[in-house]
């Protein structure tokens, strides 16, 4: 464990690319998921079918293979597009921002579910309420929609972040200098992979750790009022 | 004379020169996608049969509050859920010949220096641990009259266990037990990264071979929907069986019942 308490400087920026990956892809999420509620719960038959394949189809596939898809097959499509409109030159998708679309994109998925539960969990009720106290369709969603739907959506956003959390490990696989490749590259360095997975565990742990907490707070704030059955 | 040409030939030099995928060249290797298939499904059925009997007992013993066990199966479960699937793989397949014991034992040849046996190890330490906490749920989620009627008729605790509690909390488990299986399929994807050859193996040894950047990966991902989508099926088939007493009852056709001679 002294070998990797000297390889901090390398862990510890790992671990901030990790955490930074990790809650950019879940604000992407969130308005991919958005989207795709709203899609999947939209009056036109075409635009719910849009929704419905988005988020069967992404959560059927593994987020490994979409992610190197999207990584090597987006890159190769990309440069083609270019070539093809002549609008740019050859560019090389950053594994940064390809993890953060990849993983972003594939949560909305999980999102949209979770959001399309918990709008649909409101009381229809209310929102007619709303609507007949003369509320614009902005001001219904602020004040009626959104606070309920954040307390039914709690649960299961909680969920979708902590299997985010794990799967950013994935990004390591495209070349992303992440936590995990940094300690396997430190690891394989000085032949002692085992301590290096063991602190990467123990890292990994923490921020579960304490996004547990941290999402156990925000669900009792935003069911204050609640009676708890 | 130009020479005939067959309707396999015109499709092949469609799907080389025009066909955004080169399907022809999917198709001449489908051998290795099936084969990969196979390994895919051979390491999940694996996972979650062993992990699931390692699972039973941890979830009494979480379920029934057994003293030492309980904190200790609760730590057991907290690690392998709180960390990645990949890190854990890891940790197992390069981490262990870090330690001279472990590279002289006998577990190391035919075991731990294997790819494929790694990967089923993580897999079934990780499959148990999500196994146990959705199983310790259910088993705390049994009706109280139904222990006490099993109490009432003389059963012994292992027959209450055996008759009544595990029966009812499988049935109970049965719709997070679907989400398990699709998770450990799409987990079971990491094992490529260690060399096993399963489905994303087939797919990134198409790629390499032939300098690809589409055609291997979409390939397994239609192998792995149509896995799933079969899986999903047979999960909602079994609901509609084991869960027949909780669905809302189909009242459309009752009065026609009632007016019946």
């Amino acid at each position: 464990m002294d070998t990797v308490f000297e390889y901090r400087e390398v862990i510890i920026s790992g671990t901030l690319v990790t955490i930074s990956l990790a809650i950019l892809s879940l604000l992407l999420s969130i308005l991919c998921g958005l989207a795709g509620a709203f899609l999947k719960m939209s009056q036109s038959r075409a635009l719910q079918k849009v929704g419905n394949a988005y988020t069967t189809l992404i959560r059927s596939v593994p987020e490994l293979v979409l992610m190197m898809l999207i990584f090597y097959g987006g890159q190769v499509a990309l440069n083609n597009l270019g070539a093809a409109t002549g609008l740019w030159d050859y560019i090389e998708i950053n594994q940064f921002v390809a993890g953060v679309l990849t993983l972003g994109f594939i949560f909305g998925a999980y999102m949209a579910e979770t959001f399309r539960g918990a709008i649909l969990a409101i009381p229809k009720g209310q929102l007619e309420a709303a609507i007949a106290a003369g509320m614009s369709p902005y001001k219904v969603f602020t004040v009626v929609t959104w606070p309920q739907m954040v307390r039914y959506a709690l649960p299961s956003f909680a969920n979708n972040w902590l299997v985010l959390v794990k799967s950013t490990a994935l990004v390591s696989v495209i070349g992303l200098h992440d936590l995990v490749w940094n300690a396997v590259a430190a690891g394989r360095s000085v032949q002692q992979l085992f301590s290096f997975m063991i602190a990467v565990l123990l890292i990994y742990l923490v921020i579960t750790a304490i996004s547990d907490v941290a999402l156990r707070w925000v669900e009792r704030r935003y069911s204050a009022g609640m009676v708890r059955g | 004379m130009e020479p005939e040409r067959t309707f396999s030939d015109y499709l092949r030099s469609f799907s080389e020169g025009a066909s955004p995928l080169d399907f022809m060249l999917v198709y001449d290797h489908l051998d290795r996608f099936f084969y990969g298939a196979l390994v895919t499904l051979e390491l999940t059925f694996l996972a979650l049969a062993l992990g699931g009997l390692l699972a039973i007992p941890m979830a009494i013993a979480r379920a029934y509050k057994t003293p030492f066990l309980n904190p200790a199966i609760w730590g057991f479960t907290y690690l392998f859920r709180g960390t990645p699937l990949l890190v854990q793989l890891y940790l197992i397949y390069y981490g262990l010949g870090q330690f001279e014991t472990v590279r002289e034992s006998f577990l190391w040849d035919p075991l731990l220096s294997s790819p494929w046996w790694c990967v089923l190890i993580a897999f079934v330490l990780n499959s148990s641990a999500y196994t146990t906490e959705f199983l310790r749920g259910a088993i705390e989620t049994t009706p109280a009259g139904e222990i006490e009627a099993a109490k009432a008729c003389g059963m012994s605790p292992f027959t209450r266990m055996r008759l009544v509690v595990l029966p009812s909390a499988f049935r109970r488990a049965l719709p997070a037990y679907s989400n398990e299986v699709i998770f450990t399929i799409h987990g079971s994807a990491i094992a490529s990264l260690v060399t096993v050859q399963d489905l994303l193996g087939a797919g990134r040894w198409l790629n390499g071979r032939y300098y690809l950047a589409y055609e291997g990966f979409v390939t397994a991902m239609v192998f792995y929907m149509v896995i799933v989508f079969i899986i999903t099926r047979i999960f909602k088939l079994a609901e509609k069986r084991y869960l027949r007493h909780l669905r809302a009852r189909d009242t459309t056709d009752a009065p026609a019942l009632v007016s019946q001679p």
